[in-house]
């Protein structure tokens, strides 16, 4: 059995004169200790996913229908009191900005074990002992010391490492990482992300990580789900989805990194932008900036087919394969 | 990490000294001597029965004969008495010690149930939101449309009638207390429910509900104590007006009876014999009120300069 199964979850946002669905029928399956992606770009409902997938959605949205099976248990039907014994219990989540996550007027010791205390019944000492362990396991320098510390007096990169080693402290079986460093500079990220890894599979556990960054994906996870306007588009192995994108999208998101361009040249940009919830075209969300749509895409939503072993979303996809595969063999 | 590890913690009482608010409460004089005159009025209202040379609630330490003598230093006064006698012949000195530490309880229990009072509703109001924030929201604005000195003498007359002179007179405190304090909550509930707004959105609050906390947690645990600088900003004001509203209903009689005076009552007492030529019955305990007032009143200024983010450049 997988370790979380989301079936169909669709939540949708009461606005004062309508609803508009932000995530319609999102389907995954993530297995134990397994790393799965979620790319796209701003607005695409990454982190509505994230928020859902703990049920903390905070109004005007919620859950409208759909299934989300944590080892079983359906968490859209629990009450508050089962969710906050799996919220930082068996399933953490680390934010963007760890300038901002820590509470300011606690010292990391009184954070770490007032969680602890709340789900473990344990002495403060067990619970700071373990919290020194824990520090220790994400290469925080004399962990003793900071406990006593509070966050200002901490950069930022001590502070991600201080998150997650909060997120890890009851030793959960899923971690949703929401954009874990988009807020550090690019040397630091590398190593957040590097020991996110390691401690995801030294401990086997589970990683949704949330992100718009493709390289970091190809890097992190073993699966990845490409989403666009509140839908999955494509998913698929990473390598898989990185080397061969199916999606039209996801082959521009590709194609738009700098890598893929000479130097000197223009990058490659998708044109337009990606639609407002509330005024989705009645076809592909897409469409309107996809170089390949032809009518039936403006018309009709596209179904998730299989294709070389990789969801996707999108009539055309047997066709830009073929007619790919046709200019290869021309030139 | 050796030369790390001999760097001695420093204590707590240094960290105190060292932060910036001592630094700024060092650089300020205004706010230096305030305090100076707080503690001095606070120590002796504490103390009264150690400096008081009498004690004026104890009748028969109290001689009419010694009425209305004037302070040492103008003619006629009696060596006994520094700041001279009221109409009842009672030490003005020592009354004003007893009546001064009546007006600072008074003041600060009131301010500490308004606290109480205004800091749940608003914390709820603030976090909660919704049809709740509404309703209590506007209770608050109903109690504010009514004048606290308002409420207080209607409620404190309505008392004074129902349980007879005699029996208000020995609850007074009490009633006092409750008065104030319920008559000004929606003071402390529209401040902190507008930091609690501001601080809900913050994300160390969705990490707090991602890691499992309850809601009463969130809210005591971990916005309260970031809400914390507009609320004490807003005790020294509420103090200072406690003190008032309470010397305000003293001295139109609806307060501390003169058996067991306040600021006000001493004030309101002599207020009769004004015309007649004691003018010290009014004048002193008038003096004291109004200083005990103004250092409130400026440490409270102080304070919002010190606390204010916007004015508040590292």
């Amino acid at each position: 059995m997988s370790l979380l199964s989301v079936r169909d979850l669709t939540v949708k946002f009461a606005m004062r004169d309508q609803t508009v669905t932000a995530l319609s029928q999102i389907s995954f399956d993530l297995g134990k200790g397994e790393r799965l992606g979620i790319v796209g770009e701003s607005g695409a409902g990454k982190s509505i996913t994230g928020f859902s997938l703990m049920n903390l959605l905070s109004r005007p949205g919620f859950i409208d229908s759909g299934k989300i099976l944590f080892e079983g248990e359906d968490i859209v039907q629990m009450n508050e009191k089962q969710l906050r014994s799996i919220r930082g219990n068996r399933m953490a989540m680390i934010f963007q900005d760890p300038m901002v996550t820590l509470n300011p007027v606690l010292t990391i010791g009184q954070q770490m074990v007032e969680t602890l205390m709340a789900h473990r019944s344990l002495s403060k000492s067990e619970a700071a002992h373990i919290s020194v362990l824990k520090l220790r396991e994400v290469y925080i320098p004399s962990p003793e010391e900071r406990l006593n510390q509070y966050p200002h007096e901490l950069s930022g990169g001590m502070r991600q490492r201080i998150i997650i080693a909060m997120a890890l402290l009851l030793d959960p079986e899923l971690i949703i990482a929401d954009e874990p460093t988009t807020a550090l500079d690019v040397t630091i990220q590398a190593d957040i992300m590097e020991l996110l890894l390691e401690l995801c599979q030294s401990n086997k556990v589970g990683l949704i990580l949330i992100t718009h960054d493709l390289g970091v994906v190809s890097q992190m996870t073993e699966r990845t789900l490409v989403m666009y306007a509140g839908r999955v588009i494509e998913a698929g192995r990473t390598r898989e989805i990185i080397n061969d994108p199916q999606h039209p999208y996801t082959q521009g998101l590709i194609n738009a990194l700098p890598q893929q361009t000479l130097p000197g040249h223009r990058l490659k940009q998708i044109p337009g932008n990606m639609p407002g919830l509330g005024a989705l075209p009645p076809g592909c969300p897409f469409s309107p900036r996809c170089e390949y749509s032809v009518d039936r895409c403006r018309t009709t939503l596209p179904e998730i087919v299989q294709y070389a072993g990789i969801e996707v979303a999108c009539h055309e996809v047997k066709r830009l394969h073929n007619a790919d595969e046709t200019q290869e063999q021309s030139a | 990490m050796s030369t790390l590890s001999t760097n001695p913690e420093p204590s707590r009482l240094s960290r105190v000294w060292n932060s910036n608010m001592a630094y700024s409460f060092r650089q300020n004089p205004v706010a230096v001597v305030s305090m100076a005159i707080f503690l001095i009025i606070t120590l002796a209202a504490i103390l009264a029965p150690v400096f008081a040379p009498f004690d004026p609630y104890d009748p028969a330490q109290i001689d009419i004969m010694n009425s209305e003598y004037p302070p040492i230093w103008v003619d006629g006064s009696d060596a006994q008495f520094i700041f001279g006698t009221d109409d009842q012949g009672r030490d003005l000195w020592s009354t004003i010690l007893y009546g001064t530490r009546l007006s600072l309880l008074i003041g600060l229990c009131a301010v500490a149930l308004q606290a109480f009072l205004g800091i749940s509703i608003g914390l709820i109001a603030g976090y909660v939101g919704g049809r709740l924030d509404s309703l209590l929201m506007r209770m608050a604005d109903i109690q504010l449309s009514f004048s606290t000195l308002m409420v207080a003498i209607i409620f404190l007359a309505v008392t004074q009638a129902m349980f007879g002179s005699a029996a208000f007179n020995k609850y007074a405190v009490y009633f006092l207390i409750a008065v104030i304090g319920i008559a000004e909550w929606p003071q402390y509930a529209r401040t902190v429910r507008a930091t609690v707004l501001a601080e809900k959105k913050k994300e160390y609050v969705d990490s707090a509900r991602v890691l499992g906390f309850g809601p009463l947690r969130i809210m005591v645990r971990h916005i309260l104590p970031n809400s914390l600088s507009p609320i004490f900003v807003i005790s020294t004001v509420q103090v200072a007006n406690a003190i008032i509203s309470e010397a305000s209903l003293s001295f139109l009689g609806l307060g501390m009876p003169p058996s067991q005076p306040s600021l006000g009552s001493l004030i309101s007492s002599g207020f009769d014999y004004i015309f007649s030529g004691s003018w010290w019955i009014t004048a002193i305990p008038g003096i004291v009120l109004v200083v005990l007032v103004l250092v409130i009143n400026l440490l409270g200024d102080w304070m919002r300069d010190v606390l204010n983010p916007k004015l508040y450049k590292g």
